[in-house]
């Protein structure tokens, strides 16, 4: 089976595609050390550099990638679904995050 | 390829015992008037390298400071072997030349008052000649890695600056700091998002202190200019490329500092004087800007990251540009020195695109001139705090 997605870290709620990647497509998703996570069946097309979601997340939830909190989860996201502007909010930037901003 | 482990590092131990990877006789200009005079030595003498800049006069303060702690910085630079100093009065001229002479390397400063530019140059370059003459006879000597400082910045940042270029960046980070090297990382106005996770790293509190004070400081100086920052970032180009939030644009920023911890930090300019280990250095985030006040801090050479192709370089800091976007490597492959896109292809891990990055890092160390050195990129940028007087 081809690899399709980068992992930052092995337990990042995100993967990034290494290539355009389509719905339907079912690719291995490796960290940077090489190593084999998961096999994702991809339910959107996904650009290359783009993230893709490695498990079904509730919306609110907060999305790592980095091992770090990216984001929150605007509404639901499938497992394998396009990670994005419409689904995934800057916590930051909402009032959500517990860090103060001067803004 | 040879593994960057086996390969010989040869390079100039300077006489205050620092270790520089190239050998410039330098002629740097102390204010915008004496540029004519400056280049005028250059285009006599072979084997110079002249550093004119648009600044240096009626500035005051911590502006004042700056510039010529920028130029004190390069002539004290490693990588430089010897330094003739013109400037239009002997006060200032005096001051940057003693403290460049702080290192014991040969320097000599000019004044242009009550002798004109064309006997200055004449004057400059009779002993910038005797300058060159030593300069090429200083032999390269074994070095070990841990005399190189290492620095970075990322530019024209995109996904693939996230995804491989950067973490490519950290890995070889995290070996030079078991090696022992001393690095500098900076761009303070890049890391929103990302600060908590390097106050995290800081080994004491003190070291958090400075960083947060520099990061308020230029949150501040935003408000005060009545910008509102929130939604500008990432970029309409970045949400394009597939960033969604500025944590996770920040997050991609600091890759570059791989796993290790942040050992001390230094204002705009400063030299790392404390243990070995990775600095943070308040800096700006324009490119040129950024390199200038690494290379015024020490550092001998530089790894820059870029997306969509960054092409900066400097007069004294040789930088090696390393990037993971299949196009720019294609459409611009004059700019690259280190192709790390076999990354995205599933050709190799992190250790694999680490060992080709420091396998160019020795070569650059033993003499082969980067891509932007080689490209004439003497991007030499004086940060400017505020207007002159």
């Amino acid at each position: 089976m081809k690899k399709g997605i980068l992992l930052h870290e092995a337990d990042d709620d995100v993967g990034v595609t290494a290539m355009d990647l389509q719905a339907g497509e079912v690719v291995q998703a490796v960290t940077l050390e090489g190593e084999l996570v998961a096999e994702i069946k991809l339910v959107d097309d996904v650009p290359l550099s783009h993230k893709v979601a490695m498990r079904d997340m509730d919306a609110e939830k907060h999305v790592i990638e980095y091992g770090r909190e990216i984001g929150y989860a605007s509404k639901a996201i499938a497992k394998g679904a396009h990670v994005h502007t419409h689904n995934l909010k800057s916590l930051r930037w909402s009032g959500k995050s517990q860090i103060v901003d001067h803004n | 390829m040879t593994k960057y482990t086996e390969i010989p590092l040869t390079g100039y131990r300077r006489e205050n015992g620092r270790v520089g990877i190239r050998n410039h006789v330098l002629i740097i200009s102390v204010d915008d008037i004496s540029n004519a005079a400056v280049t005028g030595v250059e285009r006599l003498i072979r084997g110079t390298f002249a550093l004119p800049h648009p600044y240096g006069r009626l500035q005051f303060g911590d502006d004042l400071d700056l510039t010529f702690n920028t130029l004190i910085g390069h002539g004290k630079n490693p990588n430089v072997a010897a330094v003739i100093v013109i400037g239009i009065e002997p006060n200032w001229t005096n001051y940057i030349t003693e403290k460049i002479a702080e290192t014991g390397k040969p320097v000599a400063g000019f004044s242009i008052e009550r002798t004109g530019d064309l006997q200055t140059i004449a004057n400059a370059s009779r002993k910038a000649k005797e300058f060159v003459h030593y300069a090429t006879e200083l032999p390269r000597v074994p070095i070990e890695w841990n005399e190189i400082l290492v620095s970075t910045k990322c530019g024209e940042s995109d996904t693939t600056s996230g995804l491989a270029s950067n973490p490519t960046v950290g890995r070889v980070f995290d070996r030079l700091e078991k090696l022992g090297c001393t690095m500098i990382f900076g761009e303070t106005t890049e890391v929103t998002g990302a600060e908590d996770k390097i106050m995290e790293r800081c080994i004491t509190p003190n070291v958090e202190a400075g960083f947060k004070k520099a990061f308020d400081d230029y949150q501040d100086l935003v408000q005060s200019q009545g910008v509102n920052l929130m939604g500008s970032q990432p970029t309409e180009g970045n949400i394009r490329g597939g960033l969604t939030t500025i944590e996770e644009k920040a997050l991609g920023n600091i890759e570059k500092m791989g796993n290790c911890k942040v050992v001390g930090y230094l204002d705009q300019a400063e030299e790392p004087k404390g243990p070995p280990g990775l600095y943070f250095m308040d800096s700006s985030s324009a490119a040129a800007e950024q390199v200038t006040l690494c290379c015024a801090g020490g550092a001998t050479l530089h790894l820059f990251t870029t997306g969509q192709g960054n092409i900066v370089g400097n007069p004294v800091l040789p930088v090696v540009k390393i990037s993971g976007n299949p196009l720019t490597v294609e459409t611009m492959s004059e700019h690259i020195d280190v192709d790390v896109t076999g990354l995205l292809r599933f050709e190799y891990n992190l250790d694999g695109a680490a060992d080709l990055t420091m396998e160019m890092m020795a070569r650059t160390i033993n003499g082969r001139l980067t891509s932007a050195e080689t490209l004439r990129h003497d991007d030499f940028v004086i940060t400017k705090l505020y207007r002159s007087a």
